[in-house]
C-alpha cells in the first residue's frame, strides 16, 4: 500500500461544532464518501453491488472547508446561498453593546425630555404672549394673509417643530460619529502595544470588535477557562497507573512508584518495554519477586495499555513521513522524533508521543488500517470502527482488528464516564490514583478495553451501521448503540498528564483581585484538578476557607447544602471564601434555587467550576449577567468549548492557543497569554473608559452650552424662533469648531501614567461601576452646560445693558454681533474647557486645541470679510469684525471666558483637595522623570536589554541625587506586579530609596 | 462571466490565506506614536498650581475692573423720554394720530458738560426688532443694488414686497417701519435767543455697510431714475430717493436707513441718530446748561406699550456708559484672590497630613 494510494482526506472544517450542523442542515457541500474510488470499491466488496453508505454531518464539508491532503474529491453541493453556516455565524454574532453605549442612551432620551420641554415651553410661551395683538402682529410687523389664514392647529404644530429644530442641536448628533471614529482608532493602540505582543507565537494582540473597548474598564467579573487559559496547554504525559500500579515517566522509562498491590518491598524499577519482546530479559527480572506468570501478565497488561494507548485516538501523522517504515528495530528510537503528530486535542497527542517513547510507536493510518510500530515490529491494525468523543459521553472509543484477526474495543475517556462501564480490572486501586493524580493537578483519563467477539461484534457492526444510516433521530440512535457498544469493558489503567502553568498567572489573577475583580474559573476537569490548579495559579489561597457544592444529587439536598453555605459565610466574615462547585450541582442550583446560589457566590472571592459542559459556561455567565446587580463580565477562553461563554459574556477574550483559532475569532479581543490581561484591563481599558466617559459627558456638555443661549435669545424674541447664530455657526459648530480637540483627546488622553495604572490594580476600582457616567457626573456636566450658557448670555446682555455702544466711535451693534459674541465666548470656553480635562498634552493636542480657536477666528474673518455671491441674507457682513475692533468685546470675552472655567477649576481643585480619589492620589506620584526620559529612549533603542543597561546607568547618576520620597513611599506600600517593561520603573525607585 | 465571477467568490470564501513569510514578524512597531508614549506635558490642577492662577488672576482682575469702572463712570450721559405717555409731557398731545404734523418741545438741563464728541442716539422699547418674522424680512441683494432684485424683491418681504403691483424699495417689514421722527437740538444760552446745535448725520453707520453692504441700483443720476419701477413702502412719506438732499447720503445709502436696517438684538435698544463734534479743545461740545429738544413727533410706538427717548452720551474708547464690566472684573478678581486665600489655608492644613495619607492609598 503505497502512500499515494492510501490518501487520506483530511479536512479542516472552518467550524467544528458538528452537532449544530446536522441539526440546523445548514449545508453546503456534501462530500461523498469516494477516493479515487477506493472506498467505494470496498464497500461494493462488502455488501455486493447495492450498498448503503451512512452520510452524517462527519461526510458534510462546509463552506470556507480547505482540502488539506488531497487534491480533489468527488462532492455534491447540497446547499449555496446566505444560509450556510459560514454565513450564518457571520451575520448572528450577536451585537454587544457596552456599558457606556447604553448610558449614552440613558443621557440622550434625558436630553430628548429637555428638548422637547424647553420646545412645549416655548410653543406655550409664545402663544401666551401672542395673546395680545399688540405682540403677535404690530404694527410694524404684520403678517401675510396667508399666515394669518392658516389654521390655528397647524400653527401650533408649525411653532412647536419650529422650536424643535432650533434646538435640536441639543441632541449632539455628532456624538455618534466621533463615537465610533474614536472606538475605530482607538482599537489601534491595542494591536499596536509591545506589551500585549507575545514574542515566541509571534502573536500580537487582536481586536475583532471596537465596540467594547470601554468596557475593559467595567469587568467586574472575570471567567477563565482553565486549560490553555491559565496553562500552557502544552500537555506533558508524566503518570499513568496501569493495572493498579503507578508509573512515573522519566527518560522514556516507565519507573513504578510506591508499593504495588503484587510487591510491597518498596521501590523497585520496572524496565520499560523493551522487554517485551525479549522474554528472556524478563526472567532476569524475575529474581525481584515476583512469579514469572505474574510478570508476563503485567507485560501483557502493559502492552495493551500502550497499545490502547496508541490505537484508541484521532491524531494524524504529518506528510513527512519516513518511508522506510518497519525496517530495523534501530529506527525504534528515532522514530519520535521523526514524526510529528497532529492532533485536535493535545491531550491525545501527548498520549501517542508518550507511548512513541516508551516504544510502541504509532505510525499512521490509512483509511482503514492502522500501523503500530512495537520495537521495530510492524503491526497492521484493522480500524473498523470509530465512537467519536462528545462532551456528554466524554469518552472516546475505537473497534480495531488485531493482526491476529482478535477485535478489539478500546475506550479512553473520562475516569466518571469510564469506570462505571467496567466490570473487571484494577477498578478501585485505579479510582485512587487517579484521585491522586488530580490532586497533583494533572490531567487524567482513563482506558479501558473489551474484547469483542465476532458474533458480538457482527451485531456491533449491523447496529451501529443502522444507527449510522437511520434517517430519524439519528443521534439518539447512535448514543443508544454507542451506550450498548461501550460496556462490560476491562479497565487497563489511567494516564495523567501535566498541563504547566502560563507565565505570570498568579500574579495577574492577584491583580485582578486587587482591582476588585472576581475571578470565577470555570472548567471540563475533575474536581481534584481543578481545586489543586486552581491553588497553584492563586486563585485559591491556603488561607482561604473553601467551600464546597459538589456531588449535589438532589434538589432539595443541593438546597440544604445551600443554605449552609449561606450561614458558614454569615458567621465568618473576615476570611475569604472559595466555592468549588460542580456542573451536575450546579445545573441543579441554577434550576431552582438562582437566588440563593447567587447569593453564596457573590460572597466569595473566588469561585471554581469544575466539570463544566460547554454551554453550562455560557449558563453561568448569562445568570451573573441577569443578576440584580447587572455586572459586566468578562470571559477568557481558547478552545471551541469556550466560544459560547466567550460570544455570551460582555466582553470576550480570546487566547492565541493550540487549540485552534476558533475562540480567537469569536471573541472580541485575543490576546496570546492570561498575563496580558492586566494591561489589557489596567491600561487600555481604564484608558479607554475613561476618554470615551469624557468624550460622552463633553459631548452633552458642550451642546448644552450651544443650545441653552438659543432657548433663553427666545424669551427676548418673543419666542419667535429667531436664532441667535448664524446658520452657518450653527452647522460648522459641531463639525469644525469644537471637534477636533475632544477627539484627539479621546484618542491620547493619559490621566495616569500607565506604569503607575498597571502597578496599582486598585485603581481600576475608581472607574468601577460606570462611575464617570453615573447620573452624578452627568448631572454635574449638564449643570456646568447650563450656568456656561447663562454666563455667556446673561454676561453678553448684561455688556450690552441699556443697549449702549460698544464701539470707540459710538456706532451700534446688532442682533448677529450679539449672537457672534456669545457663539465667540462659547467656542473659546468650550475648547478650554476640553484643555482642562486633558492631562496628556502632545503636541497634537495643542495643536489641534489651539487649532481649533485660530480656525475659528480665521474662519470667522473669512467668512464675514466677503459678501458671499450665492447667499440670499449677508447677516455676518464685517459683524465678527466690528465685534473684534470693540475694545469691551475683547474684555468681556476675557472675563466670561475666566468665569466660566473659574466654576469648573474651583470644583477640581476642591474636590481634589478635600476628597481625593485614588486616581487623583496617584496623579500625584510623578514616575521618576529619570524613567520617563528614559522610557522614551526605550522607544526607540530596539532592543530592551541594551535599554536596561543604560537604564541601570542612569538611575546610578540620577536616582541617588534625586530620591523623592512620595516615590518611594509607593513602591514601599505596594506589591508590584509588573510586566517587563515596568521593571524598569521599579528598580529606579528602589534604587531612589537608598 | 458567471463561472469568473463564482470562481473568486469561492476564493473570497475562504478563510485569509496565512501571511507570506515565515520570517515576517508581526511585532508592533516600536514608535513613540504607537506605544502610545509621545512626550506629554502632564499638568494636573492642584491647589499648588492653581493658588500661583488665582492670585494672578485676582491681581490682574482687581485694576483692570477699576480701570473700567473710572472709565465708564467718566462718561456723561443724559437720557429723555418723549413719548409722552404722561399727560403732563409736552408730547402727550402728539399721542393721537389726529395731529399729523405734530412737533413738541422738551426742556432739559446738563447739569455737568459734555466734553469730547457727543452721541446722539435714540432709543425704543418694546420694540421687537430681533422678531423672526421682522429680521429676514429684508433683500439683501436689492439693498446692494442688484437691479433684478430691486424689482423683484425676494419673497421673504412679504407682506411689504409690493404695493399696488409695483416693487416696493426697499422691500420688507424692516424698512418700512423706518424711524422717522426728527429730533433737534437747542442749547438755551445766556443770550436770549436759542441756538441749534449742529448734528452732524454722517458716520453713524459702519463703513462698510454704507460702502460695501448697501449700494444704490447702478446708473448715473438722477436717483429717482435708477429707482423707476419701484413704489416707496407704504408707511413712508417720501421714495426712498428723496431721503436726502445729499448724493452721498442719499437711497440706500441714506446712513440713518442703513443704521435702521441693522436690526437690534433686544427689544429695547438704542440707534444712533446724530454726532454733535467737539469744537475745539478749549470748549466743551455741550456745555452745562438748559437744552430743549424739539421733535417732529411721528412714529408710533403707544400701539405696543413702546417707548421713545432720546439719549447724549460721550463714549470712552470702550463705549458707552455701562458700570457693569467693571463691577464684574472686580467681583472676579476679588472672589478669585478670596479662594486663592482659602486654598492656601487648605492646602497648608493638606499638606501636613499629606505623608501620611498617601500610606493609605
Amino acid at each position: 500500500m503505497s502512500p499515494t494510494r492510501s490518501r487520506f482526506v483530511q479536512i479542516h472544517r472552518s467550524d467544528d461544532d458538528n452537532s449544530t450542523i446536522g441539526r440546523n442542515f445548514k449545508l453546503f457541500l456534501l462530500v461523498l464518501y469516494l477516493l479515487n474510488g477506493e472506498k467505494f470499491k470496498h464497500q461494493e466488496d462488502l455488501c455486493s453491488k447495492k450498498c448503503t453508505i451512512p452520510l452524517g454531518p462527519e461526510s458534510l464539508l462546509l463552506r470556507g472547508a480547505r482540502l488539506k491532503n488531497t487534491k480533489e474529491i468527488f462532492g455534491v453541493a447540497v446547499y449555496t446561498g446566505m444560509e450556510t453556516k459560514m454565513a450564518l455565524n457571520y451575520k448572528s454574532k450577536s451585537q454587544k453593546r457596552s456599558a457606556v453605549e447604553k448610558s449614552m442612551n440613558t443621557f440622550l432620551i434625558i436630553y430628548l425630555i429637555i428638548l422637547i420641554a424647553e420646545a412645549i415651553i416655548s410653543t406655550i410661551l409664545k402663544y401666551s404672549w401672542q395673546a395680545e395683538e399688540k405682540w403677535d402682529e404690530p404694527w410694524y410687523n404684520q403678517k401675510t394673509e396667508h399666515q394669518r389664514n392658516s389654521s390655528k392647529i397647524l400653527r401650533f404644530i408649525s411653532d412647536f417643530l419650529a422650536f424643535l429644530v432650533l434646538y435640536n442641536f441639543i441632541i449632539p448628533i455628532s456624538l455618534y460619529v466621533t463615537v465610533e471614529m474614536q472606538k475605530f482608532l482607538g482599537s489601534f493602540f491595542i494591536g499596536w502595544d509591545l506589551d500585549l505582543y507575545h514574542e515566541e507565537s509571534d502573536q500580537k494582540a487582536q481586536v475583532n470588535t471596537s465596540d467594547l473597548n470601554e468596557e475593559l474598564g467595567q469587568v467586574e467579573y472575570v471567567f477563565t477557562d482553565k486549560t490553555g487559559t491559565l496553562t500552557e496547554n502544552e500537555m506533558q504525559f508524566r503518570e499513568c497507573s496501569i493495572n493498579g500500579i503507578k508509573y512515573q515517566e522519566s527518560n522514556g522509562r516507565l519507573v513504578s512508584e510506591g508499593p504495588t498491590p503484587d510487591s510491597s518491598e518498596g521501590p523497585f524499577y520496572r524496565n520499560s518495554l523493551s522487554h517485551l519482546n525479549n522474554l528472556s530479559h524478563l526472567t532476569t527480572s524475575s529474581s525481584f519477586g515476583t512469579s514469572l506468570e505474574n510478570e508476563i501478565e503485567l507485560i501483557k497488561k502493559h502492552d495493551l495499555f500502550f497499545k490502547a494507548v496508541s490505537l484508541c485516538h484521532t491524531v494524524q501523522i504529518s506528510n513527512v513521513q519516513t518511508d522506510g517504515i518497519g525496517d530495523g528495530p534501530w529506527q525504534s528510537s528515532l522514530a519520535p522524533s521523526q514524526l510529528e503528530y497532529y492532533a485536535s486535542s493535545p491531550d491525545e497527542k501527548a498520549l501517542v508521543e508518550a507511548a512513541a517513547r516508551i516504544g510502541i510507536v504509532f505510525i499512521g493510518n490509512s483509511e482503514d488500517t492502522m500501523e503500530v510500530k512495537t520495537l521495530g515490529k510492524l503491526e497492521r491494525y484493522k480500524l473498523l470502527h470509530v465512537l467519536e468523543f462528545d462532551s456528554d459521553r466524554r469518552r472516546m472509543s475505537v473497534i480495531v482488528q488485531a493482526p491476529s484477526g482478535e477485535k478489539f474495543l478500546f475506550a479512553k475517556g473520562a475516569e466518571s464516564s469510564v469506570l462505571p462501564k467496567c466490570i473487571g480490572g484494577e477498578i478501585e486501586t485505579t479510582r485512587i490514583h487517579v484521585d491522586e493524580f488530580a490532586l497533583k493537578g494533572l490531567r487524567t483519563l482513563c482506558i479501558a478495553y473489551r474484547q469483542l467477539t465476532s458474533k458480538e461484534y457482527e451485531d456491533i457492526d449491523r447496529r451501529l451501521f443502522e444507527a449510522r444510516t437511520a434517517l430519524q433521530q439519528r443521534e439518539e440512535k447512535l448514543a443508544d448503540v454507542f451506550q450498548f457498544i461501550e460496556k462490560d469493558l476491562v479497565l487497563l489503567g489511567a494516564t495523567a498528564v501535566e498541563d504547566r502553568l502560563q507565565d505570570k498567572v498568579p500574579e495577574t489573577i492577584e491583580a485582578l483581585r486587587m482591582a476588585g475583580i472576581k475571578v470565577w474559573v470555570l472548567t471540563g476537569d475533575k474536581h481534584e484538578t481543578a481545586v489543586s490548579v486552581s491553588l497553584s495559579c492563586g486563585h485559591f489561597h491556603r488561607t482561604m476557607n473553601i467551600l464546597e457544592l459538589t456531588n449535589q444529587k438532589s434538589d432539595s439536598e443541593c438546597a440544604e447544602q445551600l443554605r449552609q453555605l449561606a450561614r458558614r459565610i454569615e458567621e465568618d466574615h473576615v476570611i475569604q471564601h472559595g466555592l468549588v462547585v460542580d456542573g451536575t450541582s450546579l445545573s441543579l442550583a441554577l434550576r431552582e434555587h438562582e437566588k440563593l446560589f447567587m447569593d453564596v457566590c457573590r460572597n466569595c472571592s473566588a469561585v471554581l467550576c469544575c466539570r463544566m459542559a460547554p454551554l453550562q459556561k455560557a449558563k453561568v455567565i448569562r445568570l451573573i449577567k441577569i443578576s440584580p446587580e447587572k455586572p459586566i463580565t468578562l470571559a477568557v477562553g481558547d478552545g471551541a468549548n469556550d466560544v459560547s461563554m466567550i460570544q455570551e459574556a460582555h466582553v470576550g477574550i480570546g487566547i492565541m492557543g493550540k487549540e485552534g483559532r476558533q475562540a480567537a475569532r469569536n471573541s472580541d479581543y485575543a490576546i496570546a497569554r492570561f498575563k496580558f490581561l492586566s494591561k489589557l484591563l489596567f491600561v487600555h481599558g481604564h484608558f479607554y473608559y475613561i476618554r470615551i466617559a469624557t468624550l460622552v459627558q463633553y459631548f452633552f456638555y458642550k451642546n448644552v452650552c450651544f443650545i441653552t443661549p438659543q432657548f433663553l435669545y427666545q424669551f427676548y424674541c418673543l419666542f419667535s424662533q429667531q436664532t441667535l447664530y448664524d446658520s452657518v455657526y450653527l452647522t460648522l459648530y459641531n463639525i469644525c469648531f469644537t471637534s477636533l480637540p475632544i477627539l484627539v483627546y479621546s484618542l491620547l488622553e493619559q490621566h495616569i501614567d500607565p506604569h503607575i495604572l498597571q502597578n496599582k490594580p486598585t485603581l481600576y476600582r475608581d472607574i468601577s461601576k460606570n462611575r464617570q457616567l453615573s447620573i452624578k457626573t452627568f448631572l454635574y456636566w449638564t449643570i456646568l452646560g447650563f450656568s456656561h450658557a447663562f454666563i455667556f448670555f446673561f454676561g453678553s446682555c448684561f455688556l450690552m445693558g441699556k443697549d449702549i455702544s460698544l464701539l470707540g466711535n459710538g456706532q451700534m451693534f446688532g442682533n448677529w454681533t450679539f449672537g457672534t459674541l456669545v457663539f465667540t465666548v462659547m467656542v473659546i470656553t468650550v475648547t478650554v474647557k476640553m484643555a482642562l480635562e486633558t492631562h496628556f498634552w502632545t503636541w497634537i493636542n495643542h495643536f489641534v486645541t489651539w487649532g481649533s480657536i485660530i480656525f475659528y477666528f480665521v474662519f470667522s474673518f473669512f467668512y464675514g470679510g466677503i459678501l458671499w455671491p450665492f447667499l440670499g441674507s449677508q447677516n455676518m457682513y464685517f459683524v465678527f469684525i466690528q465685534l473684534l475692533s470693540s475694545g469691551s468685546a475683547w474684555f468681556a470675552i476675557i472675563l466670561m471666558v475666566v468665569t466660566c472655567l473659574f466654576l469648573d477649576i474651583v470644583k477640581k481643585v476642591f474636590d481634589r483637595q478635600l476628597h481625593p480619589t485614588n486616581t487623583e492620589k496617584a496623579q500625584l506620584i510623578k514616575t521618576n522623570s529619570s524613567v520617563k526620559c528614559l522610557d522614551s529612549m526605550c522607544c526607540f533603542s530596539e532592543g530592551e536589554a541594551t535599554c536596561a543597561s543604560v537604564g541601570r546607568m542612569l538611575e546610578r547618576v540620577i536616582g541617588r541625587c534625586s530620591p523623592t520620597h512620595v516615590s518611594r513611599l509607593w513602591s514601599a506600600s505596594d506589591p508590584f506586579y509588573t510586566n517587563d517593561r515596568s521593571i524598569l520603573t521599579l528598580s529606579t525607585m528602589e534604587s531612589s530609596t537608598c | 462571466m458567471a463561472m469568473n465571477y463564482n470562481a473568486k467568490d469561492e476564493v473570497d470564501g475562504g478563510p485569509p490565506c496565512a501571511p507570506g513569510g515565515a520570517a515576517k514578524t508581526r511585532r508592533p512597531d516600536n514608535t513613540a506614536f504607537k506605544q502610545q508614549r509621545l512626550p506629554a506635558w502632564q499638568p494636573i490642577l492642584t491647589a499648588g498650581t492653581v493658588l500661583p492662577t488665582f492670585f494672578i488672576i485676582g491681581l490682574i482682575f482687581i485694576p483692570i475692573g477699576i480701570g473700567i469702572f473710572v472709565t465708564s463712570n467718566n462718561i456723561r450721559e443724559i437720557e429723555i423720554d418723549y413719548t409722552g405717555t404722561d399727560p403732563s409731557s409736552p408730547c402727550s398731545k402728539c399721542l393721537s394720530p389726529d395731529v399729523t404734523p405734530c412737533v413738541c418741545t422738551i426742556n432739559f438741563t446738563l447739569e455737568q458738560s459734555f466734553e469730547g464728541n457727543v452721541f446722539m442716539y435714540y432709543g425704543l422699547s418694546n420694540f421687537y426688532q430681533n422678531h423672526r418674522r421682522y429680521v429676514k424680512s429684508r433683500d439683501d441683494s436689492q439693498l446692494n443694488g442688484d437691479p433684478s432684485a430691486l424689482l423683484n424683491p425676494s419673497k421673504e418681504c412679504e407682506p411689504y414686497r409690493s404695493n399696488e403691483d409695483k416693487p416696493i424699495a426697499p422691500c420688507g417689514a424692516i424698512a418700512n417701519s423706518m424711524f422717522n421722527d426728527t429730533l433737534e437740538l437747542f442749547l438755551i444760552g445766556n443770550e436770549s435767543y436759542p441756538t441749534l446745535i449742529p448734528l452732524k448725520k454722517k458716520g453713524i453707520a459702519w463703513w462698510t455697510d454704507k460702502n460695501v453692504k448697501f449700494r444704490n441700483p447702478p446708473g448715473g443720476e438722477p436717483l429717482e431714475e435708477l429707482f423707476k419701477g419701484t413704489t416707496k413702502p407704504v408707511n413712508w412719506v417720501k421714495p426712498v430717493y428723496r431721503l436726502d438732499s445729499e448724493s452721498d447720503n442719499n437711497g440706500f445709502i441714506n446712513e440713518d436707513f442703513i443704521v435702521w436696517m441693522r436690526t437690534a438684538a433686544l427689544p429695547t435698544f438704542r440707534k444712533l441718530y446724530r454726532l454733535i463734534e467737539r469744537k475745539n479743545d478749549l470748549h466743551p461740545t455741550l456745555p452745562a446748561g438748559r437744552y430743549y429738544l424739539n421733535i417732529t413727533y411721528n412714529y408710533p410706538v403707544h400701539s405696543f406699550d413702546g417707548r421713545k427717548r432720546m439719549i447724549l452720551s460721550t463714549i470712552s474708547w470702550m463705549g458707552g456708559k455701562n458700570p457693569f464690566l467693571g463691577i464684574a472684573y472686580i467681583a472676579v478678581g476679588s472672589i478669585s484672590f478670596l479662594l486663592g486665600v482659602v486654598l492656601l489655608v487648605i492646602n497648608h492644613k493638606y499638606r501636613n497630613s499629606s505623608n501620611t495619607a498617601d500610606i493609605t492609598i
